[in-house]
């Protein structure tokens, strides 16, 4: 797949569930946020980040390119959202 | 009745499987390594328990892109029968070959118990040998068996019969007491719309002998032998 013009990406991948999906990993550490002191916490969803350092032509293609890998694997879109932030790799 | 047994790096249900249909119920049972790419010759495909590549990213999520993933895509879509256990539950939900998704349980605990569920169709290949109505009383172990789909496939799911097994009370009651893990609807297992596909997180293969602390499971697995027309 990689090209002899292609650049290296950074995908910085950002997975959550989906507000109708029931998260009691999140409503876990908002307990313990409330029992440590911080009344102030409304709400918590726990997800996922993940990096995918990656070869395309550009930054457009990376961008294709991650988020065709979370639609296929990265995120599971019955229960997961996703985002897709690319930056060159330095 | 030729049965295969998909063994990911990560299964621990394999040899469960391999010995409740190979040596219970004495069929001929093949292990099929996760890196072959056939199923030539085998007549019933059963995705076994565990923690398929350590359950890594989702549970289910790698192993749905094993080489031989392609190859039981092509026999259900076919119309074959298949049977995933808990874990393989969870490969077939990722793999698409089923509706919804297993979430962390509501308690956030790993929950390994004797439960029962109430079996709602017997018009699949593992539950034609059942009576809907009925209740089963088989082991689960399960971290991550919390049944969810998006209110509209829910609904259709619900409205197609697509739900196979429900977690209930001993005398088949749903109650909010009997939903341990926080399925939508109490949801234990469910077919694709072909119905050809099953999927549920009680361990079937683990009850087949009553020194085991009961035999239900035995009865869902015997069930694909009569639709093959062979018998035990």
């Amino acid at each position: 797949m990689s090209e002899s013009n292609s650049a290296t990406w950074l995908a910085h991948v950002y997975v959550t569930l989906k507000t109708v999906v029931n998260d009691p990993q999140g409503l876990a550490i908002a307990d313990g946020l409330h029992t440590m002191g911080y009344g102030g916490v409304e709400d918590v969803r726990a997800g996922k980040y993940l990096q995918v350092r990656l070869r395309a032509a550009s930054a457009e293609e990376a961008q294709r390119l991650a988020e065709e890998m979370s639609d296929r694997l990265l995120a599971n879109t019955v229960i997961e959202n996703y985002r897709c932030v690319i930056e060159p790799a330095s | 009745m030729n049965f295969g047994v998909i063994v990911f790096p990560g299964s621990n249900g394999d040899h469960d499987a391999l010995h409740a249909l190979g040596e219970v119920l004495g069929q001929p049972t093949r292990a099929i390594w996760h890196r072959e790419t056939s199923l030539d010759g085998i007549d019933c495909v059963v995705v076994p328990g565990g923690f398929a590549y350590g359950d890594y990213l989702r549970a289910g999520a790698i192993a749905r892109f094993s080489p031989i993933m392609g190859a039981v895509e092509r026999f259900a879509r076919a119309g074959g029968p298949v049977l995933g256990i808990c874990n393989g539950f969870q490969v077939l939900t990722e793999a698409q070959l089923l509706p919804g998704s297993l979430l962390r349980n509501a308690e956030l605990e790993f929950r390994s118990q004797w439960v029962r569920v109430r079996v709602e169709r017997a018009d699949t290949p593992f539950t034609s040998g059942l009576t809907a109505g009925e209740v089963l009383h088989l082991p689960i172990a399960h971290g991550e068996g919390s049944y969810f789909a998006a209110p509209e496939e829910l609904a259709r799911i619900e409205a197609n019969g697509q739900v196979i097994f429900r977690y209930c009370d001993p005398t088949g009651e749903i109650t909010p007491a009997t939903n341990f893990n926080g399925s939508l609807n109490h949801i234990a297992g469910v077919c694709n719309e072909r119905r050809n596909v099953v999927g549920l997180m009680p361990h079937p293969e683990r009850a087949t002998e009553a020194i085991l602390g009961g035999d239900d499971g035995r009865r869902i697995l015997e069930s694909a032998l009569s639709v093959a027309g062979v018998r035990v």
